[in-house]
């Protein structure tokens, strides 16, 4: 246990500091918070769909929840539930496969509701196009409110992209 | 002769034809035999102790022939494929499921994306191939128009069943309840033991192999370093190989080891995580946190000397696209030196925690029988007893220097959860001392070479041992010398087995740390 709470005070805080420093992440951070408290009261929760991605994209989904960006601290969370979730983080190509399965999840996610895809892959497709497995882009399925390009975005442009979005939402 | 080849050339009638100038690198050995030669031909590998490294089947209708079904089999550093032919009329061949279970899967991937009937195979349902497909439609074959969507059909999938009093099914997924890629589990149990788990698998299948067809060879690297986005230096690397071989290209010295680099570097990064998540599994969340901001110092540096958090794209035909010179090789040297110090406090810290060893030992063991019976690979493979790692048994420099680097590959035989993890954790530590011997000896010179048009109707090979294990890449030319076919097997097609076995008599509440340790790749088998 001595060693634990040791690794944890000399590990301090890894997040990066509020501006000043001019860190890109900080600044899609605050923004961020600014955003969230004014359109989601505080916080948005997220439900996170593979809907046919190679896990790039998840592996920096997941970044974003680490102590080095610490999306919690601008209450962005993370859910298990579509029923509820504010947002559907949604990853691609849509395989054919997954189109029934995504659109459920959309159906079951209550409204006001906002889709974000994220990838180049989530945009239009990607390196996999359309083809008889691959139905292209997120918006080729469902509704879509943002688009995060890159192969994978890092999880800093994931934050900005987020933020984006927000700022466009309707009030809720 | 090799030990393999004997066996082969053993078979009586002498049916096994060995072609000398078709399939490259040379050392991979490459035989032809009749169609009802080919279950004698496993059971010869069987006989010989082989492994069922991968199974599949080509379209070669534009060479006039009919359908040929490859079986590969390794053995040690031996790598041997077994070719047999089908009528286009016809397409059937034997099945080798009851000789190597990994071809369970195989075989129905075959029969689903090609039809190419396995016969006596005990499970005739599809895989990948879902029941809304329609029944002929064939993706991997010539005929297939890929780009055409396909109509959706009325269908039923077939689910093993378990009754009884006091059974119950669960059904998981295909959305995870975490940020993870989609499949679907379907558990029978009675109170919280585990009777049976059914994997059922296909839902990013993206048609990444019909997809391969249709780009140059120039091309497909980048498609190959995004089978699995977090083994994309493996990927592109087993890819560049394949077809560096076939082409008759030798990349540089330092494109080699400057890939080295690049491969334990992915390996470190994944294993970081790994090792976080799977205690995060076991409610121990700080581990998480400490593992991801290493993690994160790792992707972070990879981007600013290579260009891309994950190095994605950097692995080229020929050799590399990013170098490394004096400056860079000092950061990732004393990168390295901040990793392992903290690296090895938090291993003490998981070694002492007496209430995450009750979760992680004994539990979801793998038995070392049942390993070799699934030819798993990789860490699964490592961790219950068999001693396989590519980077001894199929090297390239600067993994053949053996001598010199001294690799050590570890092997545990518990094949719990914990063995899994242990495995990952001294991985971890040998790759921190690779990366600083390739620094330290780093050969000078050009770091690509140029690629010329492979000649038509030859074949290249690759298995490269990626962080989850062996990746292998089958490439063929077609007539005109373009791609007739990439066949892409990763570790995840036969490791994906283990998990089904190793989850029987646990408890439901165990099995996102028995998967977690697995960690296999939906999309790398969904293909």
């Amino acid at each position: 246990m001595i060693r634990i709470l040791r690794q944890i005070f000399r590990t301090g805080i890894v997040t990066e500091p509020l501006p000043d420093g001019a860190s890109e992440v900080e600044v899609v951070g605050r923004r961020l918070e600014e955003a969230v408290m004014r359109r989601f009261r505080r916080s948005i929760t997220i439900r996170q769909v593979d809907a046919g991605s190679c896990n790039g994209c998840e592996l920096e989904i997941n970044a974003i929840g680490n102590a080095v960006y610490n999306c919690e601290k601008y209450g962005i969370h993370f859910t298990a539930s579509p029923r509820f979730a504010d947002l559907l983080l949604v990853t691609g190509p849509v395989t054919r496969n997954m189109e029934t399965a995504l659109k459920r999840t959309y159906v079951s996610t209550p409204a006001p509701k906002l889709v974000v895809a994220v990838g180049d892959c989530g945009g239009n497709g990607g390196i996999f196009g359309q083809n008889y497995a691959s139905l292209g882009g997120v918006d080729k399925v469902i509704p879509v409110d943002a688009f995060i390009p890159g192969c994978p975005p890092t999880p800093a442009a994931i934050m900005q992209g987020l933020l984006t979005l927000l700022d466009k939402a309707p009030a809720k | 002769m090799s030990l393999l080849k004997t066996a082969i050339t053993s078979l009586p009638g002498q049916d096994a034809r060995f072609l000398e100038d078709y399939q490259f690198p040379a050392k991979v050995a490459f035989c032809e035999v009749p169609l009802e030669k080919f279950t004698e031909a496993a059971k010869a590998m069987k006989k010989a102790y082989a492994l069922l490294a991968a199974e599949w089947a080509t379209d070669e209708t534009p060479f006039g022939r009919g359908y040929g079904i490859f079986a590969c089999y390794r053995w040690g550093s031996e790598y041997l494929i077994v070719k047999t032919s089908a009528p286009a009329d016809d397409p059937a061949f034997p099945s080798l499921t009851k000789r190597f279970l990994p071809a369970y899967r195989f075989e129905r991937q075959i029969q689903s994306l090609m039809g190419v009937t396995p016969l006596n195979h005990p499970d005739t349902r599809p895989w990948i191939k879902f029941e809304d497909w329609p029944s002929d439609a064939w993706p991997l074959r010539k005929s297939f128009d890929a780009s055409r969507p396909m109509p959706r059909v009325e269908g039923e999938y077939r689910w093993i069943r378990a009754e009884g009093e006091g059974v119950y099914e669960i059904p998981v997924g295909p959305v995870h309840a975490g940020i993870i890629e989609p499949g679907h589990f379907r558990f029978q149990a009675v109170g919280e033991e585990v009777l049976n788990l059914e994997e059922r698998l296909g839902y990013v299948h993206k048609g990444i192999e019909k997809r391969f067809e249709s780009l140059s060879w120039e091309e497909g690297f980048r498609l190959a370093g995004r089978v699995s986005g977090d083994t994309t230096v493996a990927h592109s690397l087993g890819y560049c190989m394949a077809l560096e071989s076939l082409a008759g290209c030798n990349p540089p010295e330092r494109a080699h080891w400057i890939r080295a680099l690049f491969l334990e570097r992915e390996r470190i990064a994944n294993h970081l995580g790994d090792i976080g998540a799977i205690c995060n599994d076991a409610a121990f969340a700080f581990m998480l946190y400490q593992m991801m901001v290493l993690k994160e110092a790792l992707l972070r540096t990879n981007h600013r000397l290579f260009g891309h958090r994950f190095i994605m794209d950097m692995v080229a035909p020929g050799g590399v696209s990013a170098d490394i010179d004096a400056s860079g090789k000092q950061e990732i040297s004393a990168e390295l030196d901040r990793v392992s110090k903290e690296f090895e406090r938090l291993v003490t810290i998981y070694e002492e925690n007496p209430s995450l060893e009750d979760r992680v030992r004994n539990t979801g063991i793998l038995k070392p029988e049942r390993a070799r019976e699934m030819c798993t690979v990789g860490i699964v493979a490592r961790a219950s007893g068999l001693n396989l790692d590519c980077r001894i048994f199929n090297p390239f420099p600067p993994y053949d220097q053996y001598d010199r680097l001294e690799l050590g590959v570890p092997v545990m035989i518990t094949g719990d959860v914990h063995a899994r993890t242990w495995v990952r954790v001294q991985e971890v530590r040998e790759s921190i001392r690779i990366i600083k011997w390739i620094l330290e000896n780093l050969p000078d010179g050009p770091i690509s070479a140029p690629l010329e048009k492979p000649s038509p109707d030859k074949a290249g090979f690759s298995a490269v041992e990626g962080w989850r294990g062996e990746i292998v890449y089958w490439l063929q030319s077609g007539p005109a010398g373009e791609m007739n076919r990439c066949m892409v097997r990763d570790p995840s097609s036969v490791n994906w087995l283990g998990l089904e076995q190793a989850i029987h008599g646990n408890i439901v509440p165990d099995f996102p740390i028995c998967n977690k340790s697995f960690n296999q790749s939906y999309s790398g088998h969904d293909l």
